[in-house]
């Protein structure tokens, strides 16, 4: 692991039991981020983007979710942190933001409360440094009349308000790492546009390394320097935001940008689609998980794991189609 | 024929020129209290405030807007779920709830698809008999009733044979939704309304259904309301589009025109608040800030001006009405008014 590289997953997988044979989530996902770079994980519902995120915050629960693989956040092994060390990692080393801020911050508090607590137990400071940090932090994301609103409850907030107290909750003790599932996704298109330009800023002034999970391609485009994008618990394709919209390599990727309304030549015509649903994850189909609904499948495609080829530097994609195994005249462009 | 199509028979009556749907100066607002003295009710929820607008034979309105802009209540307004406090719906040419359209007539007329599959399906009811519901009490009979849901469900995209006694919980998201939308269309409607019916889609999955949307109203002959949060989807589904603010129309137009040269300062910060989708040329400023203002106590004036960059003293005093601004488009603002006595105003913004 280089010095630049905080988070390094290798192999990742998540098994959860409780059901009547254990359910793999996440089936081996490997993922390097270097300091300041923001990564996009591009998935639809199912496809465990947001179980990935929880390993890293070790948020599953312990005795029904079994983690396997190697999670490595600056340096510290997390799935071996004790309790201890586990609540100064959550807070200090990395931090998550969610698509509900109205879940994630407690009703009953005020919101300057809420985070000068956290800056209290994580710094060991007073009260009064805690609210001077908090308003420092709510000043830094830009809430209006910061000092009036620090005494805010949750829901005397609007919606885009409260999703900029919960980022500076995480904040607030000086993660390196921030983990963000969906949180623009319930805000209107011009709130979306704000949090998302806030995040972007913050992320190039602190020196953040973020991690953004995301179903929608136009969201990670323009927040991500990687993206990722993942089906069945797998990512299938990954490298630099410009090589994976502009050249996709996987038909799945491919499909995707394809079927945007946004590209559609004229009001009602036809959008190119993939056909049938994201798989049932406790019937995954045997080899590739996306064959049966891939316009490129060979009888290949059903037999074994899909290998991982390179496709451009630092650009990697999960699929026969582009390893010499598939043979000649396989090659596949993607539209 | 069955009893149903005797009764659906012929019922264009005022020819394609007469609007589907007319709405005409509806007005919804929810709670509040009566003040001393009897004068007015104050803190209410404007939710919907004087709209109007019609509805062309054979086409799309696309309705777009903020949460809490009132698009989902004026939804529940024409299909007349909750009442009205003002203003009236003319269907072909008939008023709603009159002699010659009662509210039983109107409802085979009228049918809607909500954005929540799952919530708007009954859990103990199958595919078959949900699709078949409708048209049984409306009088069909039990075999022919399940006959046309076969039909439909096949119409649909779903096999009857493998999905006619399933319950909702045995299916997908998007399957759950094509049930919804057959079911919608099993008392052979002519306007359907679709309530942010593909937002909760993955996007795999809405692409397909918004292509049997497209299918199915050829096939059937269906005018479509279709509500969005999302913009790239309403420009590919409508003829016209209608942008609601705060309970107001703010413009409305040809879906080609509105959203390639919006004339309404709102319209445009919408469709500039749209992801890029250019990696090369990511927004690099907020179209807007802030929040949309509470409905309970919305803005003096035009409603918008207190988030739009061209607010002039003008906006804050006085209400802009919906003019026509070009053939077929009307945008409610003082800068596409010449004469309006907004600094700017003009007769290109």
């Amino acid at each position: 692991m280089s010095a630049d590289e905080i988070v390094d997953v290798e192999g990742l997988t998540v098994d959860f039991l409780g059901g009547a044979k254990p359910l793999r989530a996440v089936a081996g996902v490997d993922l390097t981020l270097r300091r300041g770079e923001t990564l996009a994980l591009l998935g639809e519902s199912g496809s465990g983007k947001s179980v990935t995120l929880r390993a890293l915050m070790r948020l599953l629960p312990e005795r029904r979710a079994i983690i396997g693989g190697r999670l490595r956040v600056d340096g510290q092994d997390v799935r071996v942190l004790s309790d201890r060390d586990l609540s100064a990692y959550r807070g200090r080393t990395i931090a998550m933001i969610f698509q509900e801020p109205g879940l994630a911050l407690d009703p009953v508090y005020r919101l300057g409360d809420q985070i000068a607590e956290a800056v209290m137990r994580h710094d060991g400071v007073s009260r009064r440094a805690g609210r001077a940090r908090a308003l420092e932090l709510f000043e830094r994301v830009r809430i209006p009349s910061a000092a009036q609103r620090l005494d805010n409850y949750a829901h005397e907030m609007s919606g885009g308000m409260r999703q900029r107290a919960m980022i500076a909750l995480a904040l607030a003790c000086r993660p390196k790492v921030l983990l963000a599932d969906e949180p623009t996704t319930a805000l209107d298109a011009t709130v979306q546009i704000q949090v998302l330009l806030l995040l972007r800023e913050l992320q190039r002034e602190l020196g953040l390394a973020v991690i953004f999970v995301t179903h929608d391609v136009g969201v990670a485009i323009e927040i991500a320097d990687q993206i990722a994008v993942m089906y069945a618990g797998r990512i299938v394709e990954t490298g630099g935001c410009r090589d994976v919209i502009r050249a996709p390599a996987h038909p799945y990727t491919a499909g995707l940008l394809a079927s945007r309304t946004g590209r559609a030549s004229s009001v009602g015509a036809r959008l190119p689609v993939i056909p049938g649903a994201p798989p049932d994850m406790e019937n995954l189909p045997p080899g590739c998980a996306f064959a049966p609904r891939c316009k490129h499948t060979q009888s290949l495609c059903e037999r074994g794991d899909p290998p991982d080829v390179s496709v451009g530097p630092g650009h990697r994609a999960r699929c026969f189609l582009l390893s010499a195994a598939a043979g000649p005249g396989s090659a596949f462009k993607g539209n | 024929m069955d009893a149903l199509d005797a009764a659906t028979l012929g019922r264009d009556r005022g020819g394609p020129a007469q609007p589907l749907l007319s709405v005409r100066g509806m007005v919804k607002h929810f709670g509040g209290r009566r003040s001393w003295g009897g004068r007015g009710i104050r803190g209410a929820v404007h939710a919907v405030d004087g709209v109007s607008f019609d509805v062309a034979k054979g086409q799309t309105l696309g309705i777009v807007g903020e949460s809490g802009c009132g698009k989902s209540t004026l939804a529940r307004l024409i299909m007349q779920i909750i009442p009205a406090d003002a203003g009236e719906f003319l269907f072909d040419g008939e008023v709603v709830g009159a002699h010659a359209l009662d509210l039983v007539a109107y409802r085979r007329e009228v049918q809607m698809v909500f954005q929540d599959s799952y919530a708007s399906l009954n859990p103990r009811l199958t595919v078959e008999e949900t699709v078949a519901f409708a048209p049984r009490v409306h009088g069909l009979s039990r075999r022919a009733a399940i006959a046309r849901a076969h039909d439909l469900i096949f119409r649909v995209g779903l096999d009857p044979k493998r999905f006619a006694a399933r319950y909702p919980h045995e299916l997908s998201g998007g399957q759950r939704q094509r049930v919804n939308i057959a079911r919608a269309l099993a008392l052979q409607p002519r306007l359907v309304i679709l309530d942010e019916a593909v937002s909760a889609l993955d996007k795999s999955v809405e692409a397909q259904v918004l292509n049997l949307l497209i299918d199915l109203k050829s096939e059937f002959g269906l005018t479509y309301i279709f509500i969005s949060h999302d913009l790239n989807v309403v420009r590919f589904m409508s003829d016209r589009v209608l942008v609601m603010y705060l309970g107001k129309v703010v413009e409305l137009g040809p879906s080609e025109v509105l959203l390639a040269a919006p004339r309404h300062p709102y319209t445009m910060a919408l469709l500039a608040s749209m992801p890029s989708m250019d990696p090369d040329r990511r927004i690099t400023e907020p179209p807007l800030f802030g929040d949309p203002p509470s409905p309970i106590d919305p803005p003096s004036g035009c409603r918008f001006y207190t988030r739009c960059k061209f607010a002039a003293p003008v906006c804050a005093a006085t209400e802009p009405v919906l003019a026509e601004i070009a053939p077929a488009h009307r945008a409610a603002c003082f800068l596409a008014a010449a004469g309006s006595g907004h600094p700017q105003a003009g007769p290109i913004a």
